[in-house]
């Protein structure tokens, strides 16, 4: 986890002029010590800094009772995560209980209330490599906006498929029609399976001819990828050095 | 002093790959002069068993593609087929003993008759499907679907090539993925249409090619409850009633033997395949 | 989060110029006429084919008088009797198979030679037509020794010699919906490219020389509506096929009524394209935008009328302009353009006048943001809300990309709309509801129906019109009866 932070304060050290990464991502338990880890350097991406976003709700799965769902996520927020993970009930919204999942997300966002009155930013995972229809992807996507969901997120990544240009669309779509009628805005994040930073630009022109390019900034879209840092070095190199690079010219870790 | 060749291997052909026969076992493979040729595989039930494995892991890729993607996918075998002309010509004319003009001629035939088969891909369908006009606010369709997993035992007497590619080529128009049993006495050319296969864009899996003995292979094909159809075509010396019995079974659907060569035929791909019959209202306006 | 709104309005995501390598071509300065397997000097004089985008002129083009007619109807009469007829079907087919592939392997050439001389954009020539082109010659190919089971008879036989004269909004495709089924069928050819988009054709003819296909069975002769009329009146010719306006249809009609050549005729449209309120609305509003925008409109199955359900009017017409506010317009080979060029000054003029008459007849125009270059043929994504259905832009084929908005309440009007003009060719219907769909299809007059989708072309799936749009059937088994004896036309 510390070489997480590092690499993520630091990505290419052999070209300091490479911005960093807008959070790092790590299980509940880890959060004290990413928030350490990062130090000085540990802030809102909109002032350059780096935010601990942490999974929660018995992420992956989500198969826990709601209590402990609850417990994980404000345990993470009191260890200063800035930001929240959760995944949906994927059983109850295929199942039709529709009410079920929007009254866990409204409890989870409860959960982020810190004491001083702020709230944590609440991702929803919908996981939508296992709702199988675009129908339910829209759907999941409105359910988790009304319910106070800050950003939408495509996947936990550790299901297939992860992340599509067609899936994001469809949840870009969402986010669109909510601002139009709301003036209000929710972020997106497509996370798993983009790897390269061709496909990653694909999705930058789909963000700005969808929604706008007001979203094209951390607060409002992300990137849940490790690979894909990798490949946005080796693309950086070859800009700088006029010829294709490597592995061995970027750190494993 | 004259060049020391390297002679080919021949071996089994499952799921893309050339695997020897899990039972270690081969046989000799001699020209029509009795000269030795090859040790061909010896394919044993557990080779067949792993075969068909093959064959249904590679229906729903292999059915899912456009017919025009078959069709190229065929076409292109029928390239690299006529590429390779020269090397079929020389294995069939020392094997079944034949001059190279008659070997040409049957090479030449297996190849036009590959073409004939991929240019059906994307249009039997509008010969075998309809619109159906039935009497009621209905929208009806019918159209025909690959059955899935064909099991097949190619012609066993001289006309190899030809006879194997009649034998197998219908099934794959229509969506099918296959299983054959090659020609015992002649069973070079089937291996080396393999290699052609696994060269030419075709899925791994959608065709397999067991070497061996159709007595010993056939009956588990035909028990086989994963097989949805048997094509005796060239199981005519074999006792086949007993095959078409044991194939009742499960149900399958079964084509009897034909002597010699069975030429091209549109029957043979529709033989392969499901009629689907979809039915939905229209609403009343 | 920060507010990143750009001061200036224009945005800050620029796109890099993505223009795709003309090095491809190896264009020459001018070009004969290919007949009988060669290029030779027609005694016609020239023309020149230019860039609709820069005006730039592309190459130097023969123009075919009645006596370089003659002989390319003689050479193609030739070639039927002597070699094409007596070749087997799949030899036939054999042929058709090489020029699929050849045209596979020279495709990225082709878009490239395609968008330069028709304007529109490389994305498009690139991943539509060209693979289509390709497509149709397969599927043909396959056709051509199986003609007893087209359902069309017994041993069907060849017309003989088919003069074929083609427009110029896809050129190339035009030109494989044409040949490929008259080659399989076992005709012969003489074929009249466009006058502003020869080049491809020309090309294709290369294609036909490295395909080794015998001299006379195909040719093609270059020129303006002289040499089609020249063409397509010639005594010796057993069949027309024409794509084109309906006024050059009529004439044609007129031209062969009486004589023993079959005509088929593939002419404009007035498509509507109709989207109910419970449509997917994201989706519909792609396919309202492709329907009238694709090809810039250039498309006689175009969806140029817009019959949306009264209730989502102003919802559907305000995502449209979101939509159309995020297209680009401009060059064509440069990868980004969605909207390339005008075809020519004659098209553009044409599409001004009805656009103005449109303001004139009282309905509101609103045109997407466009930058429009110097030189070159250019109109921007146009449409019309508030038009009636008695509204000339309502009623006349624009060919271009404007769209004219109208409303209706139920389904029985959205028909009785959609059905009332001269045209049949196309009609689109957006709705989740199936057995909707299925019962306004049925009640459509109309040769080619989509079902929330557009402009979908398939060389398996039968496309022509109803009515003044045009009769007989190209794709499918149904494409193969216009070239075949015994069959209805």
């Amino acid at each position: 986890m510390r070489s997480l932070v590092a690499k993520a304060l630091v990505p290419d050290s052999a070209d300091p002029t490479t911005p960093r990464v807008a959070a790092v991502c790590v299980y509940g338990d880890m959060v004290p010590d990413a928030v350490d880890a990062l130090g000085a350097a540990h802030g809102d991406p909109d002032d350059g800094l780096i935010s601990v976003a942490a999974v929660a709700t018995a992420f992956p799965s989500g198969r826990s009772s709601l209590g402990v769902k609850l417990t994980d996520t404000r345990e993470a927020v009191a260890a200063g995560a800035d930001e929240i993970d959760m995944v949906i009930d994927r059983g109850a919204f295929l199942a039709g209980r529709y009410g079920t999942v929007f009254e866990q997300i409204v409890a989870v966002k409860e959960a982020c209330r810190r004491d001083d009155g702020t709230y944590a930013s609440l991702k929803v995972i919908l996981e939508t490599g296992e709702l199988n229809t675009y129908d339910n992807v829209r759907r999941a996507s409105w359910l988790s906006i009304l319910a106070g969901g800050d950003f939408i997120k495509t996947s936990t990544g550790k299901v297939a498929p992860a992340a599509t240009l067609p899936v994001t669309l469809l949840m870009l779509e969402a986010v669109r029609d909510w601002h139009r009628l709301t003036g209000e805005y929710v972020g997106v994040k497509p996370a798993g399976g983009i790897r390269s930073s061709k496909d990653a630009i694909k999705y930058l022109v789909t963000v700005a001819e969808t929604v706008g390019e007001q979203w094209l900034q951390p607060h409002l879209f992300r990137f849940g990828a490790s690979s894909l840092l990798n490949d946005v070095l080796l693309q950086r190199q070859k800009l700088r050095t006029g010829h294709y690079s490597g592995p061995d010219y970027v750190t494993i870790d | 002093m004259s060049r020391l060749t390297i002679p080919k291997t021949y071996k089994l052909y499952i799921g893309g790959k050339f695997p020897r026969s899990e039972s270690g076992r081969t046989y000799e493979v001699s020209s029509a002069e009795g000269r030795f040729l090859a040790n061909a595989s010896l394919a044993s039930r557990k080779d067949a068993r792993d075969a068909v494995v093959a064959a249904r892991g590679a229906v729903a890729g292999w059915s899912g593609a456009t017919a025009y993607n078959r069709g190229q996918v065929l076409y292109r075998v029928a390239e690299v087929l006529e590429g390779r002309r020269a090397q079929f010509v020389d294995e069939i004319s020392s094997s079944e003993g034949v001059t190279a003009a008659v070997a040409g001629r049957q090479v030449d035939e297996a190849i036009d008759a590959w073409v004939w088969y991929a240019g059906w891909a994307d249009k039997f369908a509008q010969v075998a499907g309809a619109g159906n006009p039935v009497a009621g606010p209905y929208f009806n369709l019918s159209v025909p679907e690959p059955t899935g997993v064909v099991a097949v035992v190619a012609p066993q007497g001289a006309g190899s090539l030809a006879g194997l590619v009649e034998a197998v080529a219908p099934a794959l128009v229509a969506g099918n993925t296959v299983v054959v049993v090659a020609s015992e006495r002649f069973p070079l050319s089937a291996i080396s249409l393999a290699e052609v296969l696994a060269t030419s864009d075709l899925p791994a899996g959608v065709v397999n090619v067991l070497t061996g003995s159709p007595a010993e292979i056939a009956p588990w094909l035909a028990s086989h409850a994963d097989v949805n159809a048997l094509d005796l075509l060239g199981a005519g010396e074999l006792d086949w009633v007993d095959l078409e019995v044991v194939a009742a079974d499960t149900l399958k659907r079964v084509l009897r033997p034909e002597p010699g060569l069975p030429g091209r035929a549109l029957d043979r791909i529709l033989a392969f395949t499901e009629t689907k019959t979809v039915w939905h209202t229209k609403s009343t306006i | 989060m920060k507010d990143i709104t750009p001061t200036d309005g224009r945005g800050f995501l620029e796109y890099a110029p993505a223009p795709e390598s003309q090095a491809i071509l190896h264009l020459k300065d001018s070009y004969g006429l290919f007949i009988d397997g060669e290029f030779r000097d027609g005694s016609g004089g020239s023309f020149q084919t230019i860039s609709p985008a820069t005006e730039k002129k592309i190459a130097e083009i023969a123009i075919a008088d009645s006596a370089d007619v003659d002989l390319a109807v003689a050479a193609a009469r030739r070639a039927h009797t002597k070699v094409w007829s007596k070749l087997s079907g799949a030899d036939r087919g054999k042929y058709l198979f090489r020029i699929a592939r050849l045209v596979q392997e020279r495709a990225r050439e082709l878009a490239v030679a395609e968008s330069l001389d028709n304007g529109k954009p490389i994305k498009e020539s690139r991943d539509v037509d060209v693979p289509l082109v390709a497509a149709w010659f397969f599927y043909y190919a396959g056709w051509a020794d199986k003609l007893d089971y087209a359902g069309l008879g017994a041993n069907p036989r060849s017309l003989g010699v088919a003069a074929q004269v083609i427009p110029w909004n896809f050129p190339l495709l035009m030109l494989a919906w044409k040949i490929a089924p008259a080659l399989a069928a076992g005709n012969t050819v003489v074929l009249k490219p466009a006058e502003t988009t020869p080049l491809s054709a020309l090309l294709f003819a290369e294609i036909l020389q490295q395909a080794d296909l015998p001299p006379g069975v195909v040719n093609i002769v270059t020129g303006a509506g002289e040499t089609g009329a020249t063409l397509v009146r010639h005594p010796d010719v057993d069949k027309v096929a024409f794509t084109g306006s309906t006024g050059v249809g009529r004439e044609i009609a007129k031209a062969v009524a009486g004589s023993h050549k079959k005509v088929t005729l593939e002419l404009g449209g007035k498509a509507a394209n109709i989207v109910f309120d419970d449509a997917p609305i994201d989706q519909a509003v792609e396919g309202i935008v492709n329907g009238i925008f694709f090809n810039q409109g250039h498309v006689c199955c175009a969806g140029s009328r817009l019959l949306v359900q009264e209730n989502i009017h102003d919802e559907v017409v305000d995502r449209l302009k979101q939509r159309l506010s995020t297209l680009r317009l401009g060059d064509p080979l440069d990868k980004n353009t969605d909207i390339g060029a005008i075809n020519s000054r004659e098209q553009l003029e044409r599409i001004r006048a009805l656009s103005d008459i449109g303001e004139q007849e009282g309905a509101e125009r609103w045109s997407a943001p466009c930058d429009i270059p110097e030189s070159g043929f250019w109109f921007a994504p146009t449409i019309f809300t508030n038009v009636t259905t008695s509204s000339r832009i309502a009623r006349e084929e624009i060919f271009g990309p404007v769209l004219s908005v109208l409303t209706f309440r139920t389904p029985a009007e959205a028909i009785a709309k959609a059905n009332n003009t001269p045209y049949g060719l196309s009609a689109g219907i957006w709705s989740d509801k199936g057995s909707k769909i299925l019962a306004v299809a049925d009640q459509l007059r109309a040769g080619v129906i989509w079902a929330n989708t557009f402009n979908r072309f398939d060389p398996a799936s039968p496309f022509g019109g109803y009515k003044e749009s045009g009769y007989g059937r190209e794709g499918g088994r149904h494409g193969l009866a216009a070239y075949l004896k015994g069959a209805s036309a």
